[in-house]
């Protein structure tokens, strides 16, 4: 591959990212954030591939993802179902797979990360060569909408408690909004072994670790319109579980 | 044996890193094979050896007794420090997290367009 080769020298014009989006009952939300994509790649001349990785959705999120196939073509718009859910962390092992570019988008498809910030993204790779950059709640001009004190609290507090016992290098570990090296994301997901929640703790972790740059994007999180949260449930304990995790073995 | 551990060393530093060669250095061959867990342990136990040393005057230094008065509460003015210092910046983090209202009605916004775009173009939603 011609293109795997140049990603070490950013030559702009050759370089194309693939935005994986794996769904799980995103039917409303899907075309939005697919329209909200298409706009900002447009403006902003970059060459883009979607993924969409959907997980047997039973509210038809998978015809949603056809219809928009049709409308924005098959170039576009790549679809990579598996038949049940299986889990975020295997999503984006599967889409990476199909992936075409040199680099690749990760995001929710909830529209909590807006597609605003992907030419953001991209400036800031290419000043600084970075190997992953990651989108941040808590620096800058980041931050969030629909957030009581209570979760704001939680929030920084564990990343504050993360701060200290990992010093990762990186101001938010749990956000996933960020763009790899596609050669970079295949060997951090070969290295990473936890599932879930913790998956985009590992990977920024792991990262560090490994010697890769990375570079920060403030970004704005608007917590999801549309549907209902996948995860949530015992973020806490599994958050702590990941945590001691990552302490003892990284 | 020993070349070998430092070749084994320097691959596992330098493998993934393409930064130059000025960061091969003793701290961060420590960093990379060391979990944080052991990195923590290693810290608290020089510092608190340390700590050992000047408070029961192990290396016989016969340090003046202010000295060994100012030195033996210092785990203890460490950590109400430390305290202090975890609870002003969360509590200061809290309260100047960003409230993106702009960005909410900006979506908002941005979604009515969507929506009606998508529907001419023929989706059904
Ligand atoms: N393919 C696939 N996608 C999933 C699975 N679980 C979650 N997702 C998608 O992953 C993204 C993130 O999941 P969310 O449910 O939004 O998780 P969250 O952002 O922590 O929680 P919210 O508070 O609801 O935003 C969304 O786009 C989901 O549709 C899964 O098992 N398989
Ligand atoms: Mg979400």
């Amino acid at each position: 591959m011609a293109s795997r080769k140049s990603s070490t020298k950013t030559r702009g014009d050759n370089d194309k990212y693939s935005v994986l989006l794996p769904t799980y009952n995103e039917r409303e939300n899907l075309p939005l954030i697919v329209w909200l994509l298409v706009k900002y790649f447009s403006e902003s001349g970059y060459n883009f591939e979607i993924i969409v990785i959907d997980d047997g959705s039973p509210d038809g999120t998978l015809e949603v993802a056809e219809q928009l196939q049709k409308i924005y073509g098959e170039d576009r718009i790549l679809l990579r179902p598996r038949a049940k859910k299986l889990g975020l962390g295997t999503a984006y092992i599967h889409g990476m797979k199909h992936a075409t570019g040199n680099f690749i988008f990760i995001m929710d498809a909830d529209l909590s990360h807006h597609p605003k910030f992907i030419p953001e993204f991209i400036e800031k790779q290419r000043e600084g060569e970075f190997d992953l950059v990651s989108g941040t709640r808590y620096s800058g001009n980041g931050g969030v909408y629909g957030w009581d004190l209570r979760r704001k609290l939680i929030s920084r507090g564990a990343n504050f408690i993360t701060q200290v016992l990992l010093r990762p290098g990186a101001s938010d570990l749990t956000g996933s909004f960020r763009l790899y090296k596609k050669e970079v994301l295949e060997r951090l997901v070969e290295q990473c072994v936890s599932k879930g929640y913790v998956f985009q703790m590992e990977m920024i972790v792991r990262a560090r670790q490994l010697g890769y740059s990375i570079g920060e994007v403030p970004i704005s999180f608007v917590d999801r319109v549309y549907g209902e949260s996948k995860l949530g449930g015992n973020e806490i304990v599994s958050f702590l579980k990941g945590l001691l995790t990552l302490f003892a073995t990284t | 044996m020993r070349q070998r551990t430092l070749s084994w060393l320097s691959s596992r530093v330098t493998g993934a890193s393409n930064k130059d060669s000025t960061d091969f250095h003793f701290l961060v061959v420590l960093r990379s094979i060391m979990t944080k867990l052991l990195q923590w342990l290693l810290g608290v136990s020089v510092v608190g050896l340390a700590w050992g040393l000047l408070t029961f005057d192990l290396l016989d230094l016969q340090l003046p007794h202010a000295y060994r008065e100012v030195v033996w509460p210092m785990p203890v003015y460490f950590l109400v420090v430390f305290g202090c210092y975890s609870l002003a910046t969360v509590g200061f983090r809290v309260a100047t997290f960003n409230d993106c209202e702009e960005a909410a009605k900006e979506l908002q916004a941005q979604i009515q367009e969507a929506k009606l775009d998508l529907q001419k173009k023929g989706l059904k939603f």
